[in-house]
Parts: C-alpha cells; sequence; structure tokens
C-alpha cells in the first residue's frame, strides 16, 4: 500500500481534521471561551480547508481497490460545496449565538461538516457500498441538523418526517443495488458499467436507485418532505439543505448517471424526462399559492432542480458544464435568499411570511435589494448570473434534442417569475402599517450576504468562470 | 501599450463615482473630478497616438493593426465569438485624438456655462459615460463591441439631450432622437446578424472564404448595417432628431451632435471600408448619392434658419454628408487611384470636429450672452465679444474653405475625389460647398453685424464669456488655423500606404473662387443694417422660403405617417386585438393555473405515511413506464 495515495484524499482528510479539532475544541474548553472563539476557529478551520483545497488536481486517481475515485471535476465540486459552507457557517451565526442554542453552537459546526464530509465520499466513491456510506453519512446527522431547535414543535416534527421519509428512500435504492449485484455480480463502478445490458432487472434498479438520490435532490414525486421539512428546520439547516446537500446530489447522481449507467442512457433519459416535466410544473404550481418564504424557497428549490436535471439529461460535456456552473448560480442566489430570510426571522421574532415582508424596502432598503437580485437571478432575469446559467442549461439540452422539454421549461420559467416577482412586489410596492423595522446585521451575515451579491453579479459577467469548468467538463 | 485599457476605465470610473456619490458633493468639486480624470483620459490618448505612430510602419509599409486587449467575452462557434478589446489601428487612434480633445474643451467649458444649474453633478457624469461609450465605440475589435458602444452612446445622448428634464421640449427630443436612432438601429442590428450568421464571425477583417461562401449577403448585410450609421449621423431622411437634439445643452451639442456620436456613422463606413470597397462597392456609392443629397437639402435649409444652433446643426448634417460623399466615391482602395476619399473623409471628419465644435462653444458663449437661440435678439455683438466673434469668424472662414484654414484642405481634397468620381458629382459637391460658405457668412453677419436688436441690448448689455468659455474658444480657434497643414495622408490612407497630400490646383482655385463670391455675396445680403436685398429674396420666393424655413415639411409628413396612417390604421386594430384576444387569452392561462395550482394541493397533507405512498407509486409509475411503453 502506498501511503502517497492519501495526498488524493486531501479534501477528506483535512476535513475530517477540521470536525475532530472543532469536536475537541468543543469538549474540553469552557463556556466562555467556547461562545466567544468556537464560530470564528469554525470559521478559519474552513476557510483553512478551502485554500488548502482550492486547487483541484489534474488527473484521474482510483485508489484503494478503485473503491474511491477522484478527478479534477469533483475537485471543484469539493471546492464549490465547501465554499457554501462557510457560507452557511457565516449565515448561521445570529442564530448561534442566541441565548437557546449558544450552548451547543459546537454540535451544529461538527454535524455540519460531518454531513459534508459523507457528501464528499458520495462525490469520489467507486464502489456502490461506499457511495451508500457517503450518503447515509450526509443523511443521518442532517436530520440532528434539522431537529436541533428540537424544543420548538417545528423543528422535531421536521426531523422525524426527514430522517422517516429518508430511511425510506435509502430502503428502497438499498433494493435497487441489490438488484446491480444481482444481476451483474459486482458493485464496482467500473466493472457494473461493463456489465450493464438493460434487462427488466437492471431497469428496477435504476429506477429504484435513481429514487433513492431523487430523494436527495427532492425531484417530483420524491419531494413531498421538502416543504415541511424546509419550513420546520432553522433556516440556516434549510439553507444548506436546499444547497450544498441538493447540489452535492445533483453531482452525484450525474457522475453515477455518466459513468455507471452509461449503457442504459435511452433509459435514464427518459425517466428523467418526466421527472423533469413533473418537477418543474408541479412545483411551480405549488410555489404559486405559499404564503410562507421558506415554504416557498422550497418549492421553488424543486423546480429549480428540475432545471438543474436539464443539464444531465443532456449528456454531453456542455450539459455538464452548465450544470455546474447552473448550481454555482443557483448556491449564490439562493444563499442570498435565505440570508436574509434569516437575518429577518432572528431580528425581527420569527417573521417568515409573505405579508410581513410588505413595505421592506422603506425600512431595509438593502435586504430589499439583495432579495430582489437574488430572485430576479433565480427567475433568470439579465444581466445576473441566474439568465447566464439558465441559457446554457437551456442551450445544451436544446442541442441534445430535447426541444418540448425545454419549451416546457421555458414556459415555466415564465410561470415562475410570477412567484418570484411577488415577493419583489410585496417588498416594493404593498404597503404596510406595520412593517418590520430597521435592522442592523452583524459583520459575518454581512460578509455572507457581500459574498453572495457579488456572485450574483460578476458570475454571469466573467466568462472566465464558465470557461474554466468547461475545460475539464467530459460527457457520455 | 497595454496602458490603452485606461483611457476606457478612467472614464467609466469617474462616471461611476459622479452618478453614486456625486449628488453629495459639491459641484465644483465633482466638475473638477470629471474634468481631471478627461485631462488624464486627454494625456493617454495623445500619448498613445505618440507611441503608435512613432513605432514605425511594419514590412508591407503600413501601420499595423494592434489588439493590446481583446479577450473573448461569449464565444459561439470557432470564429464567432464576441470579443471585448481594443484596437488600434491609424483611424481608431485619430479618433482617441479627436474625442478626447473635444472632451476636454468641452469639459472645462461646461464649468462656466453649466454654472449655477441644476444638477451639475449628474451633467458631469453623463458626459464621463458619453467619453468612455464613444471611445470605447471606436477602439471596438469587432463590430459586435461597436453595436454594444453605439447604444451606449445613443443612450448617453439622450439623457444629455434630456438634460433639462423640467421643459416639455428637451424631454420630446430625447425621446425623438432616441427613438429614431434607435429605429436605425435595427438596421444595424440586423446586418450584425446577418454578417455574424453568414460570415461566421464578427470581426472586422473576416476570412476570405467564409466570404466568398456569404456572397450577396454581404452587400445586403452591409446595407443594412449603413442604416444605422445613417441614422446616428443624421442622413437624409433619418436626420430629423438632430436639430431638435439642439434641446440640450449647448457643450452637448458641440460634443456629441457636432465632434463625435454623430460621425459614428461615417467611422462606421470607414472602418468596414474594406469590405464595402471589396464586396459591395454599389452599397458604397449609393452611400455617395444618400450624402450628396443629405447635404444638399441640409445646406438649403440651414440657408433660412433664424435659431442659430439650428443653422449649425443643419451645418452638421450637411458636412457629415460631404463626409459620406467622399466615402462613397472611393472606387478602389489605391488612394492614387480612386481611393482618395477615405483619407479625405477622415480628414474632413478630424478638422470639421474641431471648427464645428468651436462653432458651437461660440454659440454657447453668444447664448450665454443674450439668453436666446433666436438670431434676431442678435446683431452687432462684434462690439460687446471681440474674443467670441474672433473665434467664430475663423471657423466660419474654416467651414467656407478658405485658405490657409483647416477646412481648405479637407475639403479640397473631398472635392478632388468627387471631381474623380465623376464631374457631375464634382460639381454638385461645389455648389454645396458654396452654399455652405453662403449660410455660414448669413449667421456670422446677422450675429455679430447687421440689424442689432439696442432695444434688448440695453436692457441687458451682452458681455464677453468667462474665461473658462473663452479658453476653449481660442484653442480650438488655434487648431483650426492650423490644422490644415498636418501631412494627413502620412497617417491614414485607403491602403494604409503613406500618401502625399498634394492639392489638385484646378479644383482649389475654383473651390476658393466659389466661396469667396458666396461670402461677398453674404455680405452684400447680410453685412448691413438694412437688408433690402434678403427681404426682397425672401418676398420673391415666399413659397419657397417658408418650405425651407419649415424644413421642407419633413417633420410633419413623419408626423402625418406614425400618427395618421400608422397609429390609426394599424396600431389601434392591434392594440384592440390585444387587449380583447390576448390579454383574454393570457388571464384564461393564469385562472387555469391558478385553478390547477388549487386542484393539486391535497397531495402536500403534512402526513408521512402519503408521502411515502407517493414516493413508492411514483418509482413504480416510473417503472411500468420505462418497462411497458
Amino acid at each position: 500500500m502506498n501511503y502517497s495515495d492519501f495526498l488524493y484524499m486531501r479534501p477528506e482528510l483535512s476535513l475530517i481534521a477540521v470536525t475532530i479539532v472543532l469536536l475537541l475544541f468543543d469538549l474540553f474548553t469552557g463556556a466562555k471561551v467556547r461562545a466567544k472563539y468556537m464560530h470564528p476557529l469554525a470559521c478559519v478551520l474552513l476557510l483553512l480547508h478551502i485554500v488548502l483545497n482550492v486547487f483541484p488536481m489534474h488527473e484521474d486517481v482510483s485508489l484503494f481497490g478503485s473503491m474511491y475515485q477522484s478527478n479534477t471535476i469533483t475537485g471543484i465540486v469539493k471546492s464549490v460545496l465547501a465554499v457554501s459552507t462557510f457560507i452557511v457557517f457565516l449565515q448561521g451565526y445570529n442564530w448561534l449565538k442566541r441565548e437557546d442554542t449558544r450552548h451547543k453552537q459546537g454540535e451544529f459546526y461538527v454535524l455540519t461538516l460531518s454531513t459534508l464530509i459523507g457528501m464528499n465520499f458520495m462525490l469520489s466513491a467507486g464502489h456502490f457500498l461506499m457511495f451508500f456510506l457517503g450518503l447515509e453519512l450526509a443523511a443521518v446527522p442532517m436530520a440532528c441538523l434539522i431537529a436541533f431547535d428540537k424544543y420548538k414543535h417545528h423543528s422535531a416534527e421536521a426531523g422525524a418526517k426527514y430522517i422517516l421519509s429518508s430511511l425510506f428512500s435509502s430502503g428502497l435504492m438499498l433494493y435497487g443495488i441489490s438488484f446491480i449485484y444481482g444481476t451483474v455480480g459486482t458493485l464496482y463502478f467500473d466493472d457494473v458499467a461493463g456489465g450493464l445490458t438493460g434487462s427488466p432487472l437492471q431497469i428496477m434498479a435504476l429506477v429504484f436507485f435513481f429514487s433513492g438520490l431523487g430523494f436527495k435532490i427532492s425531484l417530483v414525486p420524491f419531494h413531498l418532505w421538502t416543504a415541511d421539512v424546509y419550513q420546520g428546520a432553522p433556516t440556516a439547516v434549510t439553507s444548506y439543505l436546499s444547497v450544498v446537500s441538493k447540489g452535492a446530489g445533483a453531482f452525484a447522481l450525474m457522475i453515477i448517471l455518466f459513468k455507471v449507467f452509461a449503457p442504459m442512457y435511452a433509459q435514464w433519459q427518459e425517466i428523467l424526462f418526466w421527472v423533469i416535466i413533473a418537477s418543474i410544473t408541479i412545483a411551480n404550481l405549488f410555489a404559486i399559492r405559499q404564503n410562507n418564504l421558506k415554504r416557498f424557497l422550497a418549492f421553488s428549490s424543486i423546480s429549480q432542480a428540475g432545471y438543474i436535471m436539464l443539464g444531465v439529461i443532456a449528456g454531453n460535456a456542455e450539459g455538464m458544464t452548465s450544470l455546474i456552473y447552473y448550481i454555482l448560480v443557483y448556491m449564490v442566489a439562493n444563499f442570498a435568499a435565505f440570508g436574509v430570510i434569516n437575518v429577518i426571522e432572528q431580528k425581527s421574532g420569527g417573521k417568515v411570511n409573505m405579508s410581513d415582508y410588505d413595505g421592506l424596502y422603506k425600512t431595509n432598503p438593502k435586504l430589499s435589494f439583495i432579495m430582489t437580485l437574488s430572485l430576479f437571478s433565480l427567475a433568470g432575469i439579465p444581466p445576473f448570473a441566474g439568465f447566464f446559467s439558465k441559457f446554457f442549461i437551456f442551450m445544451s439540452a436544446f442541442s441534445a434534442g430535447f426541444h418540448v422539454l425545454v419549451f416546457i421549461a421555458l414556459v415555466n420559467t415564465i410561470i415562475s417569475l410570477y412567484y418570484y416577482l411577488k415577493v419583489v412586489k410585496a417588498m416594493y410596492i404593498n404597503k404596510s402599517d406595520s412593517p418590520i423595522a430597521t435592522l442592523r446585521s452583524d459583520g459575518y451575515t454581512r460578509a455572507g450576504l457581500a459574498l453572495c451579491t457579488a456572485g450574483i453579479l460578476l458570475l454571469g459577467l466573467i466568462s472566465a468562470v464558465y470557461d474554466s469548468i468547461n475545460c475539464f467538463a467530459f460527457g457520455m | 501599450m497595454e496602458y490603452t485599457i485606461l483611457i476606457l476605465l478612467l472614464p467609466l470610473f469617474s462616471f461611476v463615482l459622479l452618478g453614486l456619490t456625486g449628488m453629495k458633493m459639491k459641484p465644483a468639486i465633482a466638475g473638477m473630478i470629471g474634468t481631471v480624470v478627461l485631462g488624464a483620459v486627454l494625456v493617454l490618448s495623445y500619448y498613445t497616438a505618440f507611441d503608435y505612430f512613432s513605432a514605425g510602419r511594419d514590412a508591407s509599409g503600413c501601420y499595423p493593426t494592434l489588439m493590446p486587449y481583446n479577450p473573448t467575452w461569449l464565444p459561439f462557434t470557432e470564429t464567432l465569438n464576441i470579443s471585448l478589446g481594443i484596437l488600434l489601428d491609424p483611424i481608431s487612434v485619430m479618433m482617441l485624438i479627436v474625442i478626447s480633445t473635444v472632451s476636454f474643451m468641452v469639459h472645462i467649458y461646461s464649468f462656466g456655462y453649466m454654472k449655477g444649474e441644476k444638477g451639475f453633478q449628474r451633467y458631469y457624469a453623463f458626459l464621463s459615460l458619453f467619453t468612455m461609450s464613444m471611445l470605447g465605440l471606436v477602439v471596438a475589435t469587432n463590430i459586435f463591441q461597436m453595436y454594444l458602444f453605439w447604444e451606449l452612446v445613443g443612450v448617453s445622448s439622450y439623457l444629455l439631450i434630456g438634460f433639462y428634464y423640467t421643459k416639455k421640449e428637451a424631454i420630446a427630443a430625447s425621446k425623438k432622437a432616441f427613438i429614431v436612432t434607435r429605429f436605425a438601429d435595427l438596421g444595424f442590428l440586423i446586418g450584425i446578424l446577418f454578417y455574424g450568421y453568414y460570415a461566421g464571425t464578427f470581426s472586422f477583417t473576416p476570412q476570405l472564404q467564409a466570404l466568398a461562401t456569404a456572397g450577396a449577403i454581404i452587400p445586403l448585410s452591409l446595407g443594412l448595417m449603413f442604416i444605422g450609421g445613417a441614422g446616428k449621423s443624421a442622413m437624409f431622411p433619418l436626420h430629423i432628431w438632430l436639430p431638435d437634439a439642439m434641446e440640450g445643452p449647448t457643450p452637448v451639442s458641440a460634443l456629441i451632435h457636432a465632434a463625435t456620436m454623430v460621425v459614428a456613422g461615417v467611422y462606421l463606413v470607414a472602418r468596414m471600408f474594406p469590405l464595402f470597397i471589396g464586396y459591395a462597392p454599389e452599397v458604397l456609392h449609393w452611400v455617395a448619392y444618400i450624402g450628396a443629397f443629405t447635404a444638399f437639402y441640409a445646406a438649403a435649409v440651414a440657408c433660412v434658419q433664424s435659431d442659430i444652433k439650428r443653422v449649425l446643426a443643419f451645418s452638421t448634417i450637411s458636412q457629415i454628408g460631404f463626409m459620406m460623399v467622399a466615402l462613397g466615391v472611393c472606387t478602389s482602395s489605391d488612394p492614387h487611384d480612386g481611393g482618395l476619399g477615405y483619407m479625405a473623409s477622415m480628414f474632413h471628419l478630424f478638422t470639421h470636429a474641431m471648427f464645428k465644435a468651436l462653432l458651437f462653444l461660440g454659440a454657447g458663449c453668444i447664448i450665454h450672452a443674450v439668453h436666446s437661440n433666436e438670431m434676431s435678439t442678435m446683431g452687432g455683438l462684434r462690439k460687446y465679444m471681440p474674443i467670441t466673434h474672433i473665434t467664430f469668424l475663423i471657423a466660419c472662414l474654416a467651414i467656407a474653405g478658405i485658405v490657409p484654414f483647416s477646412g481648405f484642405f479637407s475639403k479640397d481634397e473631398i472635392l478632388t475625389a468627387c471631381f474623380g468620381f465623376s464631374p457631375v458629382m464634382g460639381w454638385v459637391m461645389s455648389i454645396i460647398a458654396a452654399m455652405t460658405a453662403f449660410y455660414m457668412f448669413r449667421l456670422y453677419y446677422g450675429i455679430f453685424w447687421g440689424k442689432e436688436n439696442k432695444e434688448l441690448h440695453a436692457a441687458h448689455h451682452p458681455h464677453e464669456a468667462p474665461l473658462s468659455m473663452t479658453v476653449p474658444l481660442i484653442i480650438l480657434a488655434a487648431v483650426t488655423c492650423v490644422a490644415g497643414f498636418i501631412p494627413f495622408g502620412e497617417f491614414i490612407s485607403s491602403d494604409g500606404q503613406a500618401y502625399a497630400i498634394h492639392l489638385d490646383k484646378q479644383v482649389a482655385i475654383t473651390s476658393t473662387c466659389i466661396s469667396v463670391v458666396s461670402i461677398l455675396f453674404a455680405t452684400f445680403m447680410y453685412a448691413r443694417e438694412k437688408q433690402p436685398v434678403a427681404d426682397k429674396l425672401a418676398s420673391t420666393f415666399k413659397g419657397l422660403h417658408k418650405a425651407a424655413y419649415h424644413r421642407f415639411y419633413i417633420d410633419e409628413i413623419y408626423q402625418f405617417v406614425t400618427h395618421k396612417i400608422i397609429f390609426r390604421c394599424i396600431s389601434t386594430p392591434i392594440a384592440w386585438f390585444d387587449r380583447h384576444v390576448i390579454d383574454q387569452f393570457m388571464n384564461f392561462m393564469a385562472w387555469s393555473t391558478n385553478a390547477c395550482s388549487e386542484e393539486i394541493r391535497g397531495l402536500q397533507s403534512g402526513n408521512v405515511q402519503q408521502y411515502a405512498r407517493v414516493f413508492l407509486s411514483g418509482a413504480l409509475l416510473l417503472l411500468i413506464i420505462l418497462l411497458l411503453i
């Protein structure tokens, strides 16, 4: 065994190290020190991790009997996920320092980083069991995070719903994996790809496996947990769930469909075809009627997941690039939206309804502006990044011949414009007798929001971002 | 020459700075920031020119075309992409000098002219924006970048024409300018898209085989692009916005509507000149015919206008017509044989920018003194405003084409080129040149000599403008005196080789004689207190005079066509269709979407068991689709 192989696992190893340091710090320091230094320490360590891994390796490696595989694209994706987690840490500050959560904030970092480690393994897995382990490592601590405010009815209920739904989907996925083993006789990705023929059993395997990941990405019809969980979970966790967890799931799905299920291309394209239509349309129809902003963003994120899958269905290198780019852009926009919601919720005593936002512009022009930017970007209005990401992803699906699908997606963007603008209208046009008072947010939150705003404005205009992703993308 | 990027970034910076924080500054500080930044741009532009021309010619005897920056912004295919960068070649460097010089003069001048105006800071912010856009336009590395900045120039022009936004005429004029030029730009855009689609590139120098396959599309797309150029350069019949644009502050008229933006169309044709000459010479000749007609029309109208800024506006249109004609009469790219017009046009663009800016700035001083644009409020001003008088006279002599002022040399080259094309064109243009001399001196005498409006001048004593306004006048007048002696052909010619300018004696003498006679005629008619000849002529040709005064009713025709025909016969029925059919259909769509959303509510019950059921049935449904269908 060559120990230098471990070097290729830098992203995972350094995350584990960070987690252990935080765990020890949490255990062995006094309450005062902890309250003061825990958050900065977590941020600095994670930043260190990001810096250490910011330049992904430029070769394909396969370690430990090809249990672990890594290449530049997964390296980029891991960096993106780590940066996103960093933004969650920044945003979580004003929630974590609250009286009722302060004493257990250490758990938040450790749990979050554990799920991140799980996602990293999921992305780098070379074997179905390895993949499943990563998936579970990402799911179980997530349930704890969702139930973090456990004395709150909503939060506890959401945690329970999540863990139950997650178990159910994992069961189904394992069932699917067992079919793979049954028909191919191996679970190594490289070998499975050679053994797939498209027999009915293998189709069952594909569908069940897909539904397990569909749950993670919250695609219709595996999405029903989403709204309840997003609403119940603490907002920082919701934003983590909606961005990092979903992003990791989408990447993993793409990698496995491209690498492992490539011979069953026609089948999974058909699955995706129906799932995309259902996700975009149904989620849009639900989103129209929401008044709770967190639920609203839950449905918005389901329809965004549908758009993300357009990059997968294209199956070409262009699709892969546009998918990664789309997720990147979606991340900054969604983080900005959740960041604003989080600030307002924490500072105004839990106001998350759309009607609470009436007249927000008068009292909090900057927050309203950031919210507007993020919603515009989500809706895909030029010149914000969201327009370009939608443009590229539609282009890739269109060039792969999915004309009907792109048309349906386009119609749905128009519907989505309606509900995104509804929030903007509430903030700018609706009048309110008792608008939310003028707020001052802390430095961490500001830094997080500034980062997101810069992303929304610049990601679309700086062509180097797309180009550099494009260099490493591969199709089927 | 990487520093050239600063030429664009500096004014952008001052625009952002003044736009965001200007209103919190003192006006003088805001103006100072704008002016200092522009001064830096001026220095950089001159240094660029020095650097560029002193680097010398390459092996083929041409100045090289440099692109210090040209990053790809949006790639479509291997060859078709949108880049944003900086292109330096003789004409773009020449334009850098013209723009930065005039813009700097206007910045200084505005200190005096705009003093105390509300929105002084906003004014300087817009000036910075305009300068940035115009500089970006001339250094564009491809036709698409040119289009981007072309539109930016249009926007800043719109903002500056409508600067006095409480004035109704200003609002109407700004809208008119924007809509007319936008309408023309539609042609430009379609031309660009055709060009991009068929030639497979947005570059100015496409590959030859790509052009060969594009075939007949190239003349068409060049023609469409020229429509855009005709809109910006106020060629007939798209000229109607320019006279109205005089509602903007006078320094703005000097900068945008005399020296820089309005020649963008000429610049466009010059930029595409190799393509025009190689693939669409017949389109190029149409450019000449349109230019000649415009020049004649505008000169005729200018002879009878009474608003001094309008006279100058029509004279600008007429002079741009000259430049277009000069480009249009080219028959080859060899300056010794049919390609002289290219150089002549650029030369005239250069000299015209200087003396026309001078005329407008002088007019600004006069308006500043008498608070009116009407000639009837002036007369005899030479006693009160000596500096303005002398500089204005120099500019008038230049535009009339009198030796040794700059206009003589450039106009002479144009006329030579025209005679080379066909004697008819040569004589037509000579006659228009005579008209130019006539109406300019009519204007000059009307302002500085003629019948003085003593009543008004007694009530409000006219005075010379402050130093900040007269200094730019003097500088520009000095330039006008010497610019003609620049060996222009050394720097710019149609094939890039050095070309020694030599005067065609026959043409030079004829045109000078014609100009002198016109001036004498104008002197005879307008220089004295009483003007019996002028009055008599006006009353004899009453109909013609009135028609010319009303600009031959072109605006009225537009009004009639748009309001009576298009609005009434097309827009109204479409509006009805839109309201009753399309809106209703949309309402139905919205209603049905809403209804659907209401129907499927039950799916989201909050019940986990049901979630699991849906999950499983969804998976099974997919399975059934895959296995059975």
